[in-house]
């Protein structure tokens, strides 16, 4: 019995499993001294991501734009680089969007293609400017990321705030062009009888139509795997990864350790800057002035922790994620305890992940203490 | 592996029916109920969401069960609403014109669902669910702007304001109409300042022009500009002068500068459009502007630390004029010249 | 070993077992050490002979066992306890305090004081000069140890023991890092300490240091004892038997070198280190095809910044370094590779190894571009990199069998240059450079690289040997360059010379 139990500690999956456990744990004992009933508090969570299908698409659908800034962070660590711009570079994704978005009329089908790539293309050079000020002042990644996030915090609300661009009376930008928008059903259309007529055909795609749920989805799940094939499978993933493991023996096997730093910070604010602009074309069709940055990015960082900086990682870590912030509100709405409390769930578990590692360390010492 | 695949399935399964088993059956409340989602600030930001959650606690004592969601991300707005909806309330309250796309969204999804929102109006009957609640800023700013005016010793006072547009102007005009009005009384011409700083998160910004102000010769500067007018009361904390807060009583910002504040009282909007609502009076589509008649507006109760009792006095002779109508305070440029002209 | 009084034993551990994880490093150990003698403790790289020894000095805490210091049976929980024992050890790695002085080193966390708790400077440096005279550890109390040799560091933690009183010393690899003139000096010194009544254990793999110095010598081999016997009456060749459990050659056995064509010339080279030091001070010498070129020098003379000029790591101050006629300096290590260098480095865990990667993948780590291991569209097989990698595992006998998927860091020293080195050959290159090939290895699999170096010269390839080693150079080298100062001092022939005169050329003298 007890080796089967070491076993299994020593195995990375039981690490984890084990910190969600432990972050559920401290998450009850927090609800209960907030005197709320952490039994009534875990079955709101679960009912508040189960109750229906719609609930589940909306995880999925508020999973993407995490999923997308934890596959940014993730990917750049992978190649040794802790890419904490993932903000920076969403929010660059976000501004993107809605400015071409609304700017620049085309048909459909191409206004969205045209977007993204070119709000890739932005995030990317965005992101690959922190590479250049590495390779060429020696400045960390991480200062000048952090910098950067402020950089195009504010110059997102700059740009909101030209005059040609807010729309009057409001504090945001023009709603993009239908053209280029890209859920699956306009949001239009559940309000029209036809919509109505429409989902009483069809009640099995209430959940398609009641929310955002659309192409970033499928966007979402096309990074993923892209990310994860050129990390595993080509000639730039295995350099990426040897930099990212050991910078000195990549760098005196002639890979050009340079150029890669470049490339993966410039893969990781494509990616991110996509989900900004996936984010604006599927649900907010406009950014607006904002007292803070939204904490996409930071998000992602936590995202990629429990992900172990796995692409495929990020996807179900972006769900736990999701889950437990939709879930969360449901404690919060129907038990009205504070959202903090979920967010020290999230924290916990964060932190339990990142202590992870020290677990078949600690197993091997039991398992000493058992022969002994 | 297919073993270890069925069984991880099983106990998902089991997790899944427990789950649903032990969750307890939503008790239905005898009592209607009212929820509110709050904007990016949550119900604890000393602003308008708490303001709005002690006017829905207002509603509890009545007997009513109240709820608060708080909304993390502008994408939250929807899916907030949404999952109100679905528990079925009576009334949802929105607050702050940020969510005002959002609110429109919902109302037009969820025709059956009674929704009102903070700071927006509606053009009368654009959507038979949703109700605005708006307020007549000029009537607190033309309180502020007659202390301004008694107060001021250099006959010279200034007015920030953050962002063009209908109503801001209500600030503005108000509080000209106020300075005025106290000009007349006292028979003498005071200079006012008027600068809009198209922000409300800049505080630099805000600082700088109240900075500018009082080295200009101003003595009394009245923002309307939000998170960036705090900057003009650390001005004023900085060069000694006086300034006059916006919304909320902003004296403990600067206890010894802030003169008076124009209240905003959101609590009163959520209460007294809430009792309306949920006593089944018919009020979709109309937007209610609540002034100093209904309690919406007023100013600070601090005001009594700096304003000599005779001018609170005055000033509340005045408020009495502007509840019976003897005052119609201006909200547009061209009622402001009619006003000045009736001022003669 | 024959029956003794336990009064005349030093230390006795008897039953010693210690485990880490499922990995058993000793395995009922007896150990005993006579008093007054110099007791040497041999074994391959992870037989356990450190473990033993952490174990004495309170480092590692024993699973089972007995430890009798002086007959006297004791636990020794950590090294205070040890020291109070009268233990002390001198590690591998020196811990003294580099902008601190030699004395203050010393008396460290045994400060002699004066009233008001002013130290006694000069009581300290007379005890340190008494010592120092009576063992032939003679420092100056005053210098700092940033500015002394690392033989004096090492006299300077000999001195740390005995001034705390110990009279059971162990010395952890003491000669790694040292000259041939300072191993004999060592040697001195440890022959003295015996005759004052200490007792000194040495951790070692080096069979001729036993020879030269230890009265016995006890064998680990994965974990047990092998045996104990009195140096004198076994020799080198028996000892390194028992080491490594089968038949080992010491030397390695190789042809006359058939020189060719040069390969590679260096004109007038000079490489500045990090500091601006000139490092490399217009160094020459050319490297034939054919032969193996050893580069003779103790450590920081310049052989680290020669290898970064020569592998596009540090830019050149001036001269040229000319690769099968390309000009190569003030490269990137891409212009080193297309010249044809490729490099075994010092550092095997900094530079030669991803330790992260699977040993398949540090196995293609310069070759992944090669169209053997990609398939459909350019993307990597890694169906086609691990049949390579079995094949190479099998071919270069890389322990354990089969570890293509297995971590580089969890393989042993020894296993891991041997992936370094199929790596290396495998690219046929024309000239290797090997840096410190056998650093840290034990003797199997010293045999192992050296007889790979020759090999690679038979195949009509250059081999740029540096070297801190002498036993190596002159088992190795077809000619040997020292290197002193940044210059090249000299240039023999191995036949025509001898260590004693090349370790006087290494430390600066004249031949």
């Amino acid at each position: 019995m007890k080796p089967i139990l070491i076993r299994a500690l020593k195995k990375p999956i039981t690490a984890v499993l084990l910190a969600i456990a432990v972050g559920f744990i401290i998450g009850a004992i927090t609800l209960a001294l907030g005197g709320f009933n952490p039994g009534r508090g875990f079955s709101l969570l679960f009912t508040g991501v189960f109750s229906s299908s719609r609930r589940m698409m909306q995880v999925l659908v508020n999973a993407v734009p995490i999923v997308m800034t934890g596959l940014a962070v993730s990917f750049a660590s992978r190649t040794g680089l802790f890419n904490i711009g993932a903000d920076g570079q969403f929010i660059m994704g976000q501004v993107t969007g809605a400015i071409l978005g609304y700017y620049v009329p085309m048909p459909a089908i191409i206004h969205p293609l045209f977007i993204l790539v070119s709000a890739f293309a932005i995030g990317g050079i965005y992101g690959s400017f922190a590479a250049w000020l590495k390779n060429r002042f020696g400045i960390h990644e991480v200062i000048s990321t952090i910098m950067l996030n402020w950089i195009a915090y504010y110059f997102m609300n700059f740009v909101v705030n030209m005059k040609s661009v807010k729309v009057p009376g409001s504090q945001h930008s023009p709603e993009i062009l239908d053209t280029a928008k890209i859920t699956f059903f306009s949001r239009e259309f559940r309000t029209t009888a036809e919509g109505e007529a429409f989902l009483a055909k069809y009640p099995w795609l209430e959940s398609v139509v009641r929310t955002d749920a659309g192409y970033a989805i499928i966007i979402m799940l096309l990074m993923t795997l892209a990310l994860w094939v050129i990390l595993k499978y080509t000639r730039i993933g295995f350099e990426l990864r040897a930099v990212g493991y050991n910078f000195y023996a990549a760098e005196f096997s002639a890979m050009p350790v340079r150029r890669n730093a470049l490339l993966s910070m410039f893969i990781a604010g494509g990616t991110a800057a996509l989900g900004g602009a996936m984010l604006v074309m599927s649900t907010s069709h406009f950014i607006s002035m904002l007292g803070a940055t939204e904490g996409y990015g930071w998000d992602g960082i936590s995202v990629a922790l429990i992900a172990g900086n796995h692409p495929i990682g990020c996807l179900f870590a972006g769900l736990l994620y999701s889950g437990l912030k939709l879930g969360g509100t449901e404690i919060q709405s129907r038990l009205g305890a504070p959202t903090e409390i979920i967010n020290i769930m999230i924290g916990v578990l964060v932190l339990c992940i990142a202590f992870a590692p020290a677990l078949p360390r600690l197993a091997e010492r039991l398992e000493r203490k058992v022969e002994a | 592996m297919k073993k270890r695949l069925f069984s991880l399935i099983l106990v998902l399964a089991l997790l899944l029916t427990f789950v649903v088993a032990c969750a307890p059956k939503e008790e239905t409340p005898d009592g209607k109920s009212v929820a509110l989602i709050t904007d990016l600030g949550g119900v604890n930001d000393e602003s308008f969401n708490q303001s709005a959650w002690n006017g829905m606690k207002q509603l509890e004592e009545d007997g009513f069960k109240i709820s608060f969601v708080e909304s993390e991300k502008e994408a939250d707005y929807a899916v907030n609403l949404t999952n109100k909806t679905e528990e079925g309330n009576d009334l949802i309250w929105g607050i702050g014109f940020l969510m005002e796309e959002a609110m429109v969204n919902a109302a037009k999804e969820h025709k059956e669902q009674m929704f009102a929102v903070v700071d927006v109006g509606f053009e009368e009957g654009a959507y038979s669910n949703l109700v605005g609640a708006m307020f007549h800023s000029e009537e607190s700013s033309f309180l502020v702007g007659y202390i301004a005016g008694h107060m001021t010793e250099t006959d010279h006072v200034g007015f920030i304001l953050g962002m063009e547009g209908d109503v801001m102007f209500r600030f503005q005009y108000g509080y000209l109409a106020g300075v005025a009005y106290a000009a007349k009384e006292l028979g003498k011409d005071i200079r006012v300042d008027a600068v809009t700083i198209d922000t409300f998160g800049d505080t630099a910004k805000g600082k700088a022009t109240a900075t500018k102000m009082y080295s200009d010769g101003a003595d009394i500067v009245y923002h309307a500009a939000g998170q960036a007018g705090s900057g003009a009361i650390t001005a004023a904390k900085e060069m000694g002068k006086w300034a006059i807060g916006v919304d909320l009583d902003q004296n403990e910002l600067a206890p010894d500068n802030v003169l008076t504040s124009a209240l905003k009282n959101v609590d009163q909007a959520v209460y007294q459009i809430s009792k309306r609502v949920l006593a089944g009076e018919d009020v979709g589509g109309k937007t209610f502007f609540l002034g100093l008649k209904e309690g919406g507006v007023g100013i600070a109760p601090s005001s009594d630390k700096h304003v000599p009792k005779d001018i609170l006095d005055k000033t509340d002779a005045i408020e009495k004029l502007i509840i019976a109508g003897d005052i119609s305070v201006p909200i547009t440029q061209a009622e402001f010249d009619a006003f000045k002209a009736d001022l003669g | 070993m024959e029956q003794v009084n336990n009064s005349a034993l030093a230390v006795e551990m008897s039953g010693i077992s210690k485990s880490f994880g499922s990995f058993k490093a000793l395995d009922n150990v007896d150990f005993s050490v006579r008093k007054g003698t110099i007791h040497a403790l041999l074994g391959e790289n992870g037989a356990g002979k450190s473990t033993l020894m952490k174990i004495l000095y309170g480092l590692y805490t024993k699973d089972s066992g007995e430890i009798r210091i002086k007959g006297e049976p004791c636990e020794i929980k950590n090294p205070k306890q040890a020291i109070g024992q009268g233990i002390g050890m001198v590690h591998q790695h020196f811990m003294l305090v580099e902008n601190m002085t030699i004395a203050e080193n010393i008396v460290l966390g045994n400060e002699v004081t004066k009233s008001f708790d002013r130290l006694d400077q000069e009581l300290m440096n007379r005890t340190i000069l008494e010592f120092g005279e009576q063992y032939g550890l003679e420092v100056d109390p005053e210098a700092l140890i940033m500015d002394v040799s690392v033989a004096t560091q090492q006299r300077v933690e000999i001195l740390k023991a005995l001034y705390r009183d110990a009279d059971i010393l162990i010395l952890d690899e003491p000669t790694a890092v040292l000259t041939p003139q300072e191993i004999d000096s060592l040697i001195l010194t440890m022959r003295r300490l015996v005759e004052a009544g200490k007792t000194v254990i040495i951790i070692t793999h080096k069979l001729k240091e036993i020879m030269a110095s230890s009265d016995y010598c006890t064998i680990i081999r994965r974990g047990r004892v092998i045996d104990t016997v009195k140096v004198q009456d076994v020799t080198e060749k028996d000892l390194a038997n028992m080491m490594v459990g089968r038949e080992v050659m010491l030397t390695t056995d190789k042809e006359e070198a058939k020189p060719g064509e040069v390969i590679m010339e260096i004109r007038n080279l000079t490489v500045k280190d990090n500091r601006g030091l000139e490092k490399v001070r217009d160094l020459s010498l050319t490297v034939r095809k054919g032969e193996i070129l050893a580069i003779a020098g103790v450590d920081g003379n310049g052989q680290t910044e020669l290898i970064e000029a020569l592998t596009g790591l540090r830019k050149t101050e001036n001269g040229e370094i000319l690769v099968n006629g390309r000009h190569i300096e003030n490269g990137l290590p891409l212009d080193a590779h297309r010249a044809g260098i490729r490099t075994i480095h010092e550092d095997r865990h900094k530079r030669g190894l991803v330790l992260d990667f699977q040993v398949g993948e540090n196995l293609i780590l310069e070759s992944y571009k090669r169209s053997r291991f990609s398939g459909l569209f350019r993307f990597l097989s890694w169906r086609k990199i691990n049949d390579y990698s079995n094949n190479q595992i099998d071919r270069f006998d890389i322990r354990p069998a089969g570890c293509a998927m297995q971590k580089a860091k969890e393989l042993s020293g020894g296993n891991q240059q041997k992936v370094i080195i199929a790596r290396t050959v495998e690219q046929e290159p024309d000239l290797l450079l090997a840096c410190q090939p056998t650093r840290g290895l034990d003797v199997g699999a010293i045999e192992f690289v050296r007889n790979a170096l020759v090999e690679q010269r038979d195949q009509g390839r250059a081999v740029l040997l540096i070297s801190y080693e002498l036993d190596e150079v002159f088992d190795l080298a077809d000619r040997i360059n020292v290197i002193y100062n940044g210059q090249i001092v000299a240039d023999l022939l191995p036949q025509e010379t001898d260590e004693q005169a090349i370790g006087l050329l290494m430390a600066g003298g004249t031949a």
